[in-house]
């Protein structure tokens, strides 16, 4: 028996392909913001258009091809079986990408849903179901079917990814199709902003989070050669996590027509969170715990644990944002896109990135990466890269909302809006900048990816036998 | 009944459940087999280098 590679394979291949064009995509519209004539006058090259396309590609061809191609890698390996049909993991990743391909098509044309991180048309949401259900049974089965009696916290979380985002998506886009172009939602009014955002900040705890650290508690420790630093501490971590992430979508609407209960009760819940993930960071982190001087000349390593470090920052970050008086300081302000980039090119990308790095070779019989200095200069180019784009964002940020709330004695406005977007044009071109060196970074890695898969040899491992059944055996 | 008691009710058992998992993640009994799980990554390729005459296409 051997393991099924092909699909790994083909999703981590997309994943370098589509981070490209997702972060293509975003260099242009920070460019956009920086000269707006960079539109060209053409409908479809509008940042109102491009956005939701940059954000659909980061997130969920990039991401999701990262996360389906390392879960099916993850689940065979600590499963011990071959997934159960190669028909339906073919499905699942072609399925993908036809609704990818959907949605570049769809969103340049202005055809959307006007629900953030969930623009797509209904047609395009029923694709997604049906590749979804296929991917679900696909992981599960594949673990039902397991020849080692313990499940690995890895699978816990991909699981949770894959379970919690079926619900997500099918919730938030319940929808009246009117034609092929055009649909209207179900929910009206404050109850819609509260659905879709219960739906938007699941989307980032669980496809962003719990998905991403299913990915960590394997490669982690698969790169580091030492197993993960608790696995006790990894299962409070789990349970944890997924019960409090659930309850804390209303910090996106403070000050709003949200009740006021409500929106407390999300800040709560924020706060709260910091625990869980700071126990995940630290899991990750303290892995390494013995064996620091891996870091020195490991880059793969690095990357993880850099990711692992803008995890902590970016779930301290987040509670204090979710703090009504400092969100009414920072509500609506670039410092909250300088917030979901630390967290979605610091921990997202490059968990992803040095995942990939450790995948790659393995796929192909080979020890490591084709260039291990190209590795390197990946790492430094995309976090001076996250750098520059994270600390321009926050100064834009603050100083945007410390303007915008600035009166004058006789209760008149200190600032007009064009004054404060005047204000920010440097740091568009500093966070245009980091976001170039970043994406640059992803072109160094789709080079090296490229050598690596053609020195090596394409080829399914065998599966190896268990080492116990579990404490019964 | 008063659904205020019942959301307190709520509360406690689910402050319970999490203070008896932690209980069940740090007993002395299942810490074998968190050790010999939390090696599950690391013994997935029986200890060899992939290698490419091993395997077929």
């Amino acid at each position: 028996m051997t393991y099924n590679d092909k699909v790994v394979r083909q999703f981590t291949v997309a994943t370098v392909l589509w981070g490209i064009v997702g972060m293509l995509v975003g260099v242009l519209i920070a460019a956009q913001l920086w000269l707006p004539a960079l539109n060209f006058e053409i409908s479809w090259l509008t940042y109102g258009r491009l956005r939701p396309l940059h954000t659909n590609a980061v997130i969920f061809a990039f991401g999701g091809s990262a996360l389906i191609g390392t879960s099916l890698y993850v689940v065979q390996r600590t499963c011990h079986v071959r997934l159960i049909s190669d028909a339906l993991a073919a499905f699942v990743f072609w399925g993908w990408q036809l609704i990818i391909v959907c949605a570049a098509v769809t969103l340049p044309l202005g055809l959307t849903q006007a629900k953030e991180y969930a623009e797509l048309e209904w047609w395009i949401d029923w694709m997604i179901v049906v590749v979804w259900v296929a991917y679900a049974v696909l992981f599960f089965g594949t673990i039902i079917k397991r020849r080692v009696s313990h499940i690995y916290v890895a699978n816990w979380f991909y699981g949770a990814f894959i379970i919690t985002i079926a619900l997500l998506h099918i919730v938030n886009n319940v929808a009246m199709p009117v034609d092929i172009t055009k649909s209207y939602s179900m929910y009206t009014g404050a109850v819609d902003a509260m659905v879709q955002w219960w739906y938007g900040h699941n989307a980032v705890g669980f496809f962003l989070t719990a998905g991403f650290l299913g990915m960590m508690y394997y490669f982690v420790p698969k790169q580091a050669e030492r197993p993960i630093y608790s696995y006790r501490l990894s299962i409070v971590h789990f349970w944890a996590l997924i019960g409090i992430y659930m309850w804390a979508g209303p910090h996106h609407l403070h000050y709003t027509a949200l009740p006021d209960w409500l929106q407390s009760l999300g800040m709560v819940f924020s706060l709260i969170l910091l625990a869980p993930s700071w126990g995940g960071m630290i899991n990750g982190i303290m892995t390494l715990n013995g064996a620091w001087d891996k870091l020195r000349d490991d880059a793969v390593l690095k990357f993880m644990i850099v990711a692992l470090s803008f995890y902590g920052m970016s779930t301290f970050e987040g509670p204090m944002m979710s703090i009504k008086t400092v969100n009414a300081l920072s509500h609506y302000t670039d410092w909250t896109i300088g917030h979901v980039h630390a967290g979605a090119l610091g921990w997202v990308a490059m968990m992803t990135i040095g995942s990939l790095y450790c995948l790659v070779p393995r796929l192909v019989g080979q020890k490591r990466m084709y260039s291990d200095r190209a590795v390197d200069l990946h790492f430094w180019i995309s976090t001076i890269g996250v750098v520059l784009y994270i600390a321009s964002m926050w100064i834009a940020g603050v100083m945007q909302g410390l303007m915008w709330r600035a009166f004058n004695d006789d209760g008149t406005l200190t600032y007009t809006f064009i004054e404060t977007i005047a204000a920010t044009k440097p740091y568009y071109i500093i966070r245009l900048l980091g976001g170039l060196l970043f994406f640059s970074g992803m072109l160094v890695m789709a080079w090296n990816t490229w050598k690596t898969l053609a020195g090596g040899k394409a080829y399914d491992e065998e599966v190896a036998e268990p080492a116990y059944w579990g404490s019964e055996a | 009944m008063d659904i205020n008691l019942l959301r307190g009710i709520l509360l406690v058992l689910l402050i319970i459940g999490f203070l008896g998992l932690v209980a069940w993640a740090w007993s002395r009994k299942r810490k074998p087999d968190f050790d010999a799980a939390a090696r599950l990554p690391l013994e997935d390729d029986d200890g060899k280098v992939p290698g490419r005459e091993e395997g077929r296409t």
